[in-house]
């Protein structure tokens, strides 16, 4: 197994106040890596910090060349903000015959796809031409996706996928993810906060409370002992939130 | 038509045509209070001009620079949204403005007096125009990210404080422009509302702008019209153009 990521006693502090320490894990290829915690546990603070954005202590090396993409958490897109899906899309990729593969790839339109010419007409009415900001939470998370796909990334950096999606659309955006996994052999990390979701689709769960709580396969480290660590009694154990940390 | 009202006229709609294009990105960025005290900060700077004799225009933008600077600088420090900060440096600025000012010149310092508008002052809006026109076409996709998300842009390794600062600069010389046009306390109204406006009837980001563009042209041209014909200050006619375009654009707006 190829290790593309190793983290050894990693730490960041914002002034004063120490958001994470402690972290040591490392990361295969092709692995799925859910990482779990409470509320303000530092979990997006990490995925800041994996990708260079922030001061830290300790170390983290990534494989050589990789190429990492990076969505964050739920986009806040004002509804008034005059920028079309397409010109967003544009911003990275300006080949029109690239851009519809991609969409079709994550979803977008797929009760169209059968019809060619009717699926072209189809996004270029009401996804390319649209305002990103008229979008629907599933369908704004898809069009993420997309851009981040744009750049043939090795690995995905996803915070809090489903947040703001309901439950259908949270289903379908998970098996989408799945399924790039498998096609295009992608690592992937992502933050969740509902252990079913890493049990389903995680072979790797890393468990952060401030600091490193678990690191291993779900169904082992995920033990009674560690969830009242992470979330603090025994409430913890049906702690769904869905608003974000 | 005299020389003289031509090249009013000329220098008007240049500098409506920059405040619509800058004006646009200041509206997405929220910065609308931004513009409006900015352009009060460059008082204090007309006033010292006049006092040592020079172009207003190079003292404003010093004085519009500084501030800038400042601004930049403590909102990477502090997290302090810019509109507070900006909030307290323009009075102070202001008052510092007024006491200072010459009060023959005060007048035209606070609402600009377009008909003294000399041939250096064209060229060097001309200038000016185009530099801030190829500066915003480079910086405006990287702009608009970062107002889509500024992690994503900078994990896309956008420099975003690098770009966050060449766009004020670009405000500071946009407004230090107009001031000769409608004046220290209108200027802020001519980045503003072109792009208010465009913001009403535009789904996308190229239209936006344009239109942006287009309604800080009609704006400055058509105010400037009035203005000579009925016999009143070109400033504020200018700025009430704006005005009336937008109230008139609230009855086509897009949900």
């Amino acid at each position: 197994m190829e290790t593309i990521l190793k983290v050894e006693n990693l730490g960041v502090r914002f002034g004063e106040d120490q958001v994470l320490k402690n972290l040591d894990f490392s990361v295969n290829k092709g692995d799925v890596l859910a990482i779990v915690g409470p509320n303000g546990a530092g979990k997006s603070v990490l995925f800041r910090t994996l990708l260079g954005l922030l001061p830290y202590s300790g170390k983290f090396e990534w494989a050589k060349d990789l190429k990492i993409s990076y969505i964050p958490q739920k986009l806040a897109i004002d509804r008034e903000l005059p920028l079309s899906v397409g010109e967003f899309i544009k911003f990275k990729q300006k080949d029109k015959a690239k851009i519809i593969n991609i969409l079709k790839s994550v979803g977008i339109g797929a009760e169209h796809q059968n019809d060619n010419e009717h699926y072209l007409r189809h996004i270029e009415q009401h996804v390319l031409n649209q305002r990103l900001g008229w979008l629907s939470g599933g369908q704004i998370q898809r069009i993420l996706i997309a851009w981040a796909l744009l750049d043939n990334p090795d690995v995905l950096l996803f915070d809090e996928p489903t947040a703001g999606i309901d439950i259908g659309g949270e289903e379908t955006i998970y098996n989408l993810l799945k399924k790039l996994h498998t096609e295009l052999n992608l690592t992937i990390f992502l933050i969740s906060h509902d252990l079913n979701i890493v049990y389903k689709y995680a072979n790797n769960v890393l468990c952060v409370n401030k600091e490193m709580i678990c690191y291993g396969i779900p169904a082992t480290v995920l033990d009674p002992n560690s969830l009242v660590k992470l979330y603090g009694g025994e409430a913890g154990f049906y702690q769904h939130e869905n608003h974000h940390g | 038509m005299d020389n003289s009202f031509i090249l009013q006229l000329a220098t008007g709609t240049l500098v409506g045509l920059g405040a619509g294009y800058v004006g646009s990105f200041m509206v997405l960025r929220r910065m609308s209070l931004v513009g409006d005290a900015l352009s009060h900060v460059a008082l204090p700077g007309i006033a010292v001009s006049l006092l040592l004799n020079i172009n207003p225009f190079f003292g404003a933008f010093a004085a519009l620079l500084l501030v800038t600077i400042l601004i930049w600088l403590l909102e990477r420090k502090t997290e302090i949204p810019s509109e507070t900060l900006v909030g307290i440096m323009f009075t102070l600025s202001l008052t510092l403005g007024l006491l200072l000012t010459p009060e023959p010149e005060l007048l035209e310092a606070l609402f600009g007096d377009i008909t003294q508008i000399q041939y250096l002052d064209f060229i060097i809006t001309l200038v000016s125009v185009i530099a801030i026109f190829i500066v915003m076409k480079k910086i405006s996709e990287k702009l608009m990210l970062g107002i889509v998300s500024k992690e994503m842009a900078q994990a896309n390794k956008i420099p975003i404080n690098k770009i966050n600062f060449v766009f004020l600069f670009l405000v500071a010389v946009i407004v230090a422009l107009g001031l000769k046009v409608v004046g220290t306390l209108l200027m802020g109204a001519l980045v503003i509302i072109p792009a208010a406006t465009a913001k009403n009837t535009s789904v996308n980001l190229s239209q936006y702008t344009k239109l942006s563009m287009v309604f800080g042209v009609l704006s400055a041209f058509l105010g400037l019209l009035a203005a000579t014909y009925i016999g009143i200050t070109p400033g504020p006619t200018i700025v009430l153009t704006a005005g009336i375009i937008f109230m008139v654009t609230l009855f086509f707006k897009r949900k």
